[in-house]
């Protein structure tokens, strides 16, 4: 009955077109509301299983990226433990590039439900390959955005002071059922510049793809992509003055796979 | 145990009891004749009191997909049990699964509160090496169903028919009379099925709205721009309007009564004669939309209470429901049973013919349906358009109202303050971790056939048309209404009420002899059949004190509905959505009539 008297009210107040500040009083009581006597089940036996943990990993990118100079390999994937609300996950990327280890990053961090379609995740990166050690505290947000996008942002901030983020999105765009065409991006931002790790201070990094996989089955997409990995303003100069490569297309190839 | 073609087709009722004699009691029997007797859809010859029943694993091949199918009497689905009212029926059930508790629930048969098998709220189980002895007096009459309550058993094949012989004779005697048991098959654990689900909402569906089939949407939407407008609206609310079934054809056989399609089960009939067929949807997460092209169903009974009868083409039967049609084919020809699944991707199949072995026409299975505005609970506004935009059609507005307007409410609409009765309102449920959408106008979808059905060109049954043959038991009106929102977030895949999960929730408690409205607002984009144990469910559709009684209500997606409870047994009940993973996942209460 007070439903209807809202549901009256509010329809009033659409027709007029006012928003008017007269509501009726409510009072809002849920029949199920969480109870403070706890309902003993029989046998300790809990009728549903809604408290699940699962585990889970995916290998987004797991690919060979093609140039007349010699062939980079690189993954990117994480994995997960945990409940709706709790999880531990694992991140993992970094790229194999002539026998040289770089742009090795690996992130555990505790998962927090906060919304709908977000969790926020806090805990440590680790840049660990053939250049410098670097760690860091990471605190950032993942999930779903507005039309389907997956996206992550991560602020950093290094034991040595420094701060970082890091923006990622993809989206799937779905061809047909099977045949998937992911537009990705990761963009690396730093306050300071290391040398040492080709970092330069601002905007340091990009590595994006566009990548067409056919899901053989959910678990399992070979993919072919256009790949482009590049350093940004300062760290630009700061690998050209080390004779490297500051950026460049590449075609690929790889297979996404999960558990 | 692989069940051949041979074996199970060709047995007409009469060579059948000559085979078995005349004992009732199926599920003593040698296994192969229990396996014959459920799969053949033929009664036990007479109702029984004394039932004997064993649990345990079977290894089952039905369509390649082979699987240790936990069920009883080796049989999938297991025996029909034939009961009597008034009896006093006696199960002894016997848990011979090696390291699995089991149970069995007796669907929409009331029975005392330990006797209604939920482990946890009824007894503790089964435990393997066990027999539990259900007893209990048998009230009511019509076709119900059993399953385990026990882990995923009732997925993987531990269920089974029950029918019971009114003590009155029964207005719908049939010289044929055949129990049609529809479910699924697969080799996928469920508990895999729910472990991908919470990885990727869409696991199973491989009917996606994709670029390949813009063209052919912008026609059906008569312009790109209509279709693009369409696809930008549930994409901003990050959600699929292809999302039909969670889970599909893509793992799934259909089952009519154990029968794979190819092994076309044929139910044997003579011209003239009148075929009483008794549905029963034992599945898990399909709901079946049910025709036999060429001939019209008389729809008699619903969920094992007598209705009036309601001749139409098509039906659909939600998990856990039961109705009973009949039908008289006149031709010496064959009439192909069908039931599609509602995504459309694929059917349960038989056949009803003079001649064993005979083959119906198959029909095409329709296109699988495409959810709308009115799913989100957004009433008749169009895609993109927002509450300020829209103008209130005034059908609209009393389409809103509760579909059973009395007069005391009309009265009370008039009068403002106090309204007749206690209502427990949780009001609009958040938007939270576990709730994905809010319906801003629920509409009153009883009139309503479901999404896919309407407009289709064939005369499809409506919970509006369904009108008990006798008034209701319990004249009183409610002195209380439960407002429940069912909810959920499809991409957590996480399910509920109001906004939560039953470990986070409380029980609804009843006082003995209260009379209840429940009032059920479906705020998530999918139908939900809800499943009131113990007591019946009387659904408030229009039809007065001739309230279809239920036990299971498919609650339609952004609609409204209400029926009312008289709590009149005692005990703790479950009250849940029998798509069996959204019950695991948290759309399940307990309500303790105290």
């Amino acid at each position: 009955m007070k439903q209807i008297l809202w549901l009256a009210t509010v329809s009033a107040c659409m027709l007029t077109g006012t928003t008017s500040s007269w509501a009726a009083p409510k009072e809002y009581h849920a029949a199920d509301a969480p109870s403070e006597i706890p309902v003993v089940s029989l046998g300790h036996i809990s009728p549903v299983m809604d408290q699940g943990r699962y585990f889970h990993g995916i290998l987004d990118e797991f690919e060979g990226r093609y140039a007349a100079r010699g062939t980079d390999f690189r993954w990117d994937g994480e994995a997960w433990y945990g409940s709706d609300y709790n999880k531990l996950w694992l991140k993992t990327e970094g790229t194999l590039e002539r026998g040289r280890l770089h742009d090795g990053d690996h992130e555990l961090l505790y998962s927090r439900a906060i919304s709908t379609y977000f969790d926020v995740q806090g805990g440590i990166r680790a840049d660990i390959d053939d250049g410098p050690t670097r760690t860091w505290g990471a605190l950032g947000i993942q999930g779903l955005a507005l039309y389907q996008f997956e996206v992550q942002a991560t602020a950093y901030v290094s034991d040595r002071g420094r701060f970082a983020a890091r923006f990622e999105g993809s989206y799937d765009f779905l061809l047909t059922n099977r045949l998937i065409l992911q537009p990705q991006a990761e963009l690396n931002l730093y306050t300071k510049s290391d040398t040492g790790r080709r970092v330069g201070a601002g905007l340091s990094d990009v590595d994006t793809g566009l990548r067409l996989r056919y899901e053989l089955w959910r678990k399992f997409a070979p993919y072919i992509a256009f790949t482009y990995a590049g350093y940004l303003t300062q760290a630009r100069r700061i690998a050209h003055d080390h004779g490297e490569e500051t950026g460049s297309l590449r075609f690929t190839f790889g297979i996404r796979s999960w558990f | 145990m692989s069940i051949s073609f041979s074996q199970r087709s060709g047995v007409t009722r009469r060579r059948f009891i000559q085979g078995l004699g005349a004992g009732g009691v199926v599920a003593t029997l040698p296994h192969q004749a229990s396996a014959m007797a459920s799969a053949s859809g033929i009664l036990p010859a007479q109702a029984s009191s004394l039932w004997n029943l064993t649990v345990g694993h079977t290894r089952t091949t039905i369509d390649h997909k082979s699987l240790n199918a936990p069920c009883i009497g080796n049989a999938v689905p297991g025996p029909i049990l034939r009961w009597k009212q008034g009896d006093t029926v006696s199960v002894s059930v016997t848990n011979t699964l090696k390291h699995e508790d089991t149970s069995i629930h007796w669907h929409g048969i009331r029975v005392p509160s330990d006797m209604d098998g939920v482990p946890g709220l009824s007894f503790d189980g089964i435990k393997p090496g066990d027999t539990f002895t259900y007893r209990f007096r048998v009230h009511q009459s019509g076709t119900y169903w059993y399953h385990s309550h026990s882990g995923m058993q009732e997925a993987q094949g531990l269920y089974g028919a029950i029918v019971i012989d009114p003590a009155h004779p029964d207005p719908n005697y049939c010289e044929r009379d055949y129990v049609i048991v529809l479910s699924e098959w697969t080799d996928v654990s469920p508990m895999d099925m729910i472990s991908n689900l919470k990885m990727q909402d869409d696991y199973y569906t491989f009917r996606q709205r994709t670029a390949a089939s813009f063209p052919q949407d912008a026609r059906a939407a008569k312009g790109a721009w209509a279709a693009l407008k369409d696809r930008l609206a549930w994409s901003r609310m990050r959600m699929a309007a292809t999302d039909i079934s969670d889970v599909s054809g893509v793992i799934y056989t259909y089952l009519l009564n154990g029968h794979a399609p190819d092994m076309n089960w044929n139910g044997l009939f003579r011209p003239g004669e009148r075929v009483r067929l008794r549905f029963i949807n034992a599945s898990s997460m399909t709901l079946f939309d049910v025709r036999i092209p060429g001939l019209e169903m008389l729809v008699v009974q619903a969920d094992g209470n007598d209705v009036e009868p309601v001749p139409v083409d098509e039906f659909r039967i939600g998990v856990a429901e039961t109705y009973d049609v009949i039908v008289c084919p006149q031709d010496n020809q064959a009439y192909t049973i069908f039931a599609q699944s509602e995504d459309r991707t694929g059917y349960a199949r038989g056949t009803l013919a003079p001649r064993p072995g005979m083959i119906g026409t198959i029909p095409p299975m329709d296109p699988r349906p495409v959810r709308t505005m009115i799913d989100m609970g957004m009433g008749t506004m169009r895609p993109g358009e927002t509450m300020g935009d829209m103008s209130m059609p005034e059908h609209d507005m009393a389409s809103m109202d509760m579909p059973e307007m009395g007069s005391a409410h009309m009265h009370h609409m008039g009068s403002m303050p106090a309204p007749p009765l206690e209502v427990d309102d949780p009001g609009p449920p958040p938007l939270n971790v576990e709730n994905q959408n809010v319906a801003i106008m629920p509409i009153d979808r009883l009139d309503s056939p479901g999404d896919g059905l309407e407009h289709n060109g064939r005369r499809v049954l409506t919970y509006k048309q369904l009108r008990a043959t006798r008034p209701g038991a319990d004249p009183r009106p409610p002195t209380r209404e439960i407002i429940l929102h069912l909810t959920g977030n499809m991409e957590r895949y996480i399910w509920g009420f109001n906004g939560r999960k039953y470990s986070e929730s409380g029980p609804i408690r009843l006082k003995k002899g209260e009379r209840v409205r429940f009032t059920l607002i479906n705020d998530t984009m999918m139908e939900h059949p809800i499943h009131l144990h113990g007591l019946w469910s009387e659904l408030e559709n229009g039809q007065g004190v001739f309230r279809p009684y239920k036990h299971t209500i498919i609650a339609q997606p952004g609609s409204r509905l209400s029926y009312l409870v008289t709590a009149d047994v005692a005990g703790t009940w479950a009250y849940h959505c029998h798509l069996m993973l959204h019950m695991d996942l948290g759309m399940f209460r307990t309500v303790i009539v105290e």
